[in-house]
């Protein structure tokens, strides 16, 4: 009874902060604003911390079944019942800790960030209202209460995008974000449709359990996973539907780095993974998942390469980590993809975090050719964005190198291709975080001065989380050292039971590595021998022979002018996809309405005519006479009734 | 008795408005609707979860009694009865900010149509449901015709031909099925639930299938039979359009559920997938035109119609799903609807103009306006938690159920949905003031009570469904005895 109080205290603390902040927006005092709201998340977060211990201490006795609990049933038709419950288990245990524990720091992190704003008060609340929601998605215990969270999330990254609402194009890319999760919503809606009409419930005990039945490569399977993979490409913008995510960074830095870095956009990884029955027995899926993946991670890489604004960078480059982390869930590399997530969320926020610093310093300026030499104004800021773009680039021991490296060598066994392309992402990655680093701290200055003499670290509510995340940064590739470096595989042992189903239907998936140990030393030389490689190429050019990006208005080769404008992506979108929409709409507003209308009055005017010949015998409209008619019946009707009576 | 009142009450309220008069009629139309509210509060409160029909009445009345006046509630009569009853005062009461001439008679025709649209409702006779549905045209036509825009008289006429129109179908049909009850006897009768018994042959359920179609139709509207819609929507008085948009069009979808597939099974097998054919191209062709129009109150009218496609999809699924989605979406879309009509009348009235071009930057001055705008749009475009979710998402559980292919297409509506509402909200509410909407008040306090039963509405709906749900299952599964 307790934990079931504590499970449910977990969403409910945002959600109260969320009330109180937004219902107050304007009357609660700006010192109290921020306290309310960052002890929602931390007390969440302690919750979390709670129910985890009691957790593990039943399963060292061996219960490792998920915990269940039921709040009430939501929506019942017939005998198909979709109750409002959670489910605790291994998996929604670490997206809780991530969520609840990186959210906690940018909360943390905002109150020093967003204080000066106007709107502090209500962005505070939509913080608040955005935990809620994505601790819904992860706890939830069937697919619709994820799909609640799932939307609800849409609904606050839009409303946090365009948190600024007086600029058009923030607007814009608001709509943007919330109309691509919808087409990939619609996927995952049908996906749901299917899953209720082959197995009866909507519930993930039922559902794979059923599942475990049913032989590999079922086409029900088959089509149910590639649905739900569209509401995963949508969220954790994969091709084609990756170009929000870039135009998102319009939202303030807090945003970027919660929302569209550490937590949502990982939310497709997890449905993926809590999934993963029904993706096992789906190897088309997963051969499709591999291709997008690999074809996401590498354009965005690329693309990133030469951008010049400090979140665009790192809006690709999570694009790209997105990528690897779908890469690795291909191969049925599971726990691979969750140690990603999990790395990631701490070095992703802590660069986009680091980026806000830099920004707030800068007065706003997010053009890194405008930046340079700010080592020495931010040092805790440049350390711990050293860290990050170390752990980042899969540079060892940093946390970046460990789960990158556990899925390279998953995809290593099953397809030496893809690796190769993995490794050439890799390479890519670090050069232009090296890039970034570079052009930001290093070199002089290039502001102008009066920016110079506005340079200040920022103050300690917003560097305490980045020193907490660069802790985080180093140490986190630790929870699961592989064997071959005498690790314990922490992270795979503790999760291994969400994956019992998967082996049972295809246990020659889940068999020990066959790689030898040198094999795997070997691995881990090449990516990391690459990054290194990638760190001084940008040291060579950025650092030595201070080369310094173009300004927008030169010419640049077809190659580099190719990926300057992002392969033309959002262009090709507009002219194949928003053009012809909107020449349907107004084709059919003036010619097929037109059309339907003169059927409608032809008809109308052939009796017309036809009562007009009546009409001379009287006087008056027809109007009148239907009228007069249907009137008079109502009259007789009436009076018969109750002259009866 | 319960019903009787029901029905008999708004037009003794009516009649006192008329009585009394001048300028105390709205506050007296509104007291009548709110004692309207509580009648049908207390039949919400105290149903009985089953299959039967309660409150319920029946004396003969013509041909010695085989037509008989005859009305009750049961589980599919429920919800709408709730939504008669919920919105006729909040559409009384969101009147009161404007001042219309002769306001004795603008308030007594709003009650005489809710006494009607509570009898369509809730008739248990076919005839006596006839009778009902076309009277609810008539005060719907005067208030469009004497308090509309310019456009009013021509519009007003098309609706209402259209309708008329749509209607003598259905009479032919209820006509031809009372004779042919009890033809051994010679005995008639036109009790609805007889009509469900009657054994008729293909050809028959073919013919009375197109009829009741027709007729229903219209009235929802379903592709292509909705030229007269967005028309009189935009040239209706707004208390007119949302009657039309909250109420009125339920009757179709009602009329659907309530007499066309248990009487005519075996035509909505063969039929029914050319129905949902023809409401899903309702759907994505009105959800795209929805996209581009720069008037607001036409925006929200192509919506509705998108929305109304959903349902009457849903319906000829003949699916639990489809059904039970059908009557919670009716009471969601009632909501919505009225409550988009009122922001967009806020807007309008405040800035002279209906022009999404014209606005922009409203947000600035006006908080309430806003959260009350964002909530009842969230329920519009079906977000989790809110009562448009409930609904679409059963809706489209039935249809894809039916048919997959076309479940996906009707799913489009959440993608659509979202681009044409968040268009309008952001070129309303967000980006930079201009002349038209500077120093914009926000919303008064009796215009708030209009809000927040509805938004407290959207929440309910969204967040507890099984408190409707569960009243209307037992209606529902009988009926779908009836049809399998």
């Amino acid at each position: 009874m307790q934990t079931d109080l504590l499970i449910l205290l977990i969403p409910l603390l945002p959600l109260i902060g969320f009330i109180i902040n937004g219902i107050g927006f304007r009357k609660v005092p700006t010192g109290l604003v921020g306290i309310i709201a960052a002890a929602g998340p931390l007390a969440a977060f302690a919750c979390v911390l709670l129910v985890f211990d009691g957790f593990t201490t039943i399963s060292e006795l061996g219960k490792t079944a998920p915990v269940r609990t039921v709040l009430f049933d939501w929506i019942t038709v017939g005998h198909f019942n979709i109750p409002f419950s959670f489910q605790i288990d291994q998996l929604s245990l670490i997206m809780l800790l991530i969520v609840t524990g990186v959210g906690s720091l940018i909360h943390i992190y905002s109150i020093g960030y967003m204080k000066h704003d106007d709107g502090y008060g209500k962005f505070m609340a939509f913080l608040n209202l955005f935990l809620f929601f994505m601790l819904l998605l992860v706890m939830g215990s069937n697919y619709v209460v994820m799909f609640i969270g799932w939307e609800g999330v849409g609904l606050c990254s839009y409303l946090l995008i365009g948190f600024w609402n007086k600029n058009t194009s923030y607007n814009n890319a608001a709509r943007k974000a919330f109309v691509m999760n919808r087409i990939g919503d619609l996927g995952f809606l049908l996906g749901i449709f299917m899953i209720m009409g082959a197995f009866g419930s909507v519930e993930y005990v039922d559902v794979f359990e059923q599942a475990a039945g049913f032989p590999i490569g079922d086409p029900t399977v088959v089509a149910i996973t590639m649905l739900l993979f569209v509401g995963a490409m949508g969220k954790s913008a994969q091709i084609p539907l990756y170009t929000w995510l870039p135009d998102a960074m319009a939202g303030p830095t807090p945003v970027s780095a919660l929302i569209h870095a550490a937590t949502m956009v990982t939310a497709g990884i997890y449905m993926v993974v809590r999934s993963n029955v029904l993706y096992t027995l789906s190897p088309i899926t997963l051969e499709i998942m591999g291709g997008i993946a690999i074809a996401t991670a590498l354009l965005a890489a690329s693309i990133g390469l030469v951008q010049n604004d400090i979140k665009k960078v790192l809006a690709y480059s999570t694009v790209s980590q997105l990528g690897y982390m779908f890469l690795g869930l291909s191969v049925m590399g599971y726990t691979s993809g969750m140690f990603h997530v999990m790395t990631h969320a701490f070095f992703k926020a802590l660069l986009f975090l680091g980026a806000g610093s830099v920004i707030h310093a800068m007065a706003d300026e997010q053009d890194i050719r405008k930046m340079g030499g700010l080592r020495k104004y931010l040092p805790i800021t440049y350390w711990t964005f050293l860290i990050a773009t170390i752990a980042i680039s899969g540079i060892p021991p940093f946390a970046g190198f460990f789960s990158k490296d556990e899925i390279l060598m998953h995809v290593y066994e099953h397809n030496k291709l893809l690796w190769v392309l993995g490794v050439i992402g890799s390479a890519m990655t670090s050069f232009y975080m090296f890039r970034l680093l570079f052009l930001t701290f290093f070199g002089r200055f290039r502001g102008t001065e009066h920016t110079r003499e506005h340079l200040h670290e920022s103050p300690a509510s917003m560097t305490i989380p980045l020193l907490v995340l660069a802790v985080l940064s180093v140490i986190g590739g630790f929870f699961n050292v592989p064997e071959a470096l005498g690790g314990s595989a922490s992270l795979a042992e503790f999760l291994d039971p969400i994956f019992e189903l998967s082996r049972k239907v295809s246990p020659h998936s889940f068999d020990e590595t066959l790689l030898t140990h040198s094999e795997e030393f070997m691995l881990m030389g090449i990516s990391s021998g690459v990054a290194i490689l990638a760190l001084v190429v940008a040291y060579v050019m950025y650092i030595q022979r201070v080369n310094l990006p173009e300004a927008d208005t030169v010419e640049r080769p077809v190659v580099e002018k190719v990926l300057y404008n992002k392969y033309y992506i959002d262009e090709l979108y507009e002219n194949i996809i928003v053009k012809p929409t909107r020449g349907l709409s107004d084709a059919f507003y003036s010619f097929g309405e037109f059309i339907i209308d003169g059927v409608v009055n032809g008809t109308g005017w052939a009796v017309k005519q036809t009562s007009g010949q009546l009409r001379r015998l009287q006087t008056g409209s027809i109007g009148f006479y239907v009228f007069a008619m249907v009137a008079s019946i109502a009259v007789i009707l009436w009076l018969r009734f109750f002259i009866k009576l | 008795m319960l019903t009787l009142s029901i029905l008999l009450f708004p037009i003794l309220a009516a009649l006192l408005v008329l009585a009394v008069g001048g300028k105390q009629a709205k506050q007296i139309a509104f007291a009548g609707a709110l004692v309207e509210l509580a009648l049908s509060g207390y039949a919400f409160l105290n149903f009985v979860p089953d299959a039967t029909s309660q409150f319920s009445f029946d004396y003969p009345w013509i041909f010695a009694g085989s037509i008989r006046f005859s009305a009750g509630i049961d589980g599919v009569s429920l919800l709408l009865v709730v939504l008669t009853g919920l919105l006729t005062p909040l559409i009384i009461l969101s009147a009161f900010r404007h001042t219309y001439e002769r306001p004795a008679v603008f308030y007594s025709l709003i009650l005489f149509m809710q006494a009607a649209l509570m009898g369509v409702f809730t008739a248990r006779d076919a005839f006596l449901f006839y009778l009902y549905f076309e009277a609810a045209l008539i005060p719907i036509y005067f208030l469009a015709a004497s308090w509309g825009g310019e456009n009013r008289i021509a519009v007003t006429f098309k609706f209402f031909v259209y309708t008329i129109f749509g209607s003598l179908f259905m009479l032919v049909a209820l006509v031809y099925l009372y004779f042919q009850t009890s033809p051994a006897t010679g005995i008639h009768s036109s009790a609805i639930t007889d009509l469900y018994n009657l054994k008729l042959s293909a050809t028959e359920q073919t013919w009375i299938f197109w009829a009741f179609f027709i007729a229903f139709a219209i009235k929802m509207p379903v592709f292509p039979f909705h030229t007269w819609q967005p028309d009189t929507y935009v040239e209706s008085p707004t208390p007119a359009t949302m009657l039309l948009a909250g109420i009125m069009l339920k009757m179709g979808v009602y009329g659907v559920i309530r007499l066309l597939l248990p009487i005519v099974p075996e035509g909505v097998d063969r039929w029914g997938t050319t129905a949902i054919v023809l409401s899903v191209i309702g759907i994505v062709y009105g959800a795209l035109i929805a996209i581009r129009q720069r008037d607001i109150k036409r925006l929200i009218a192509y919506s509705s119609f998108s929305h109304v496609g959903l349902m009457a999809a849903g319906v000829f699924s003949q699916t639990s799903y489809g059904i039970q989605g059908a009557l919670v979406q009716m009471l969601a879309h009632g909501i919505n609807v009225v409550g988009m009509f009122f922001v967009a009348d806020i807007i309008a009235s405040r800035t002279n103009t209906r022009l999404l071009d014209q606005m922009g930057g409203i947000t600035r001055y006006t908080p309430k306006l806003t959260v009350f705008f964002m909530i009842l749009l969230l329920g519009s475009v079906a977000l989790p938690l809110t009562n448009g979710f409930v609904g679409e998402f059963l809706l489209l559980a039935g249809v894809f159920e039916h048919n997959n292919i076309l479940g996906g297409v009707a799913g489009l509506t959440i993608i659509f949905g979202a681009v044409y509402m968040l268009r309008l909200f952001q070129k309303a509410m967000f980006g930079k003031t201009t002349d038209l909407t500077t120093g914009f008040n926000d919303v008064s306090g009796s215009e708030s009570w209009v809000f927040i039963p509805l938004c407290f509405m959207v929440f309910w709906i969204g967040l507890v469904p099984n408190s409707f749900l569960k009243l209307t299952e037992p209606a529902v599964t009988n009926l779908l005895q009836f049809i399998k």
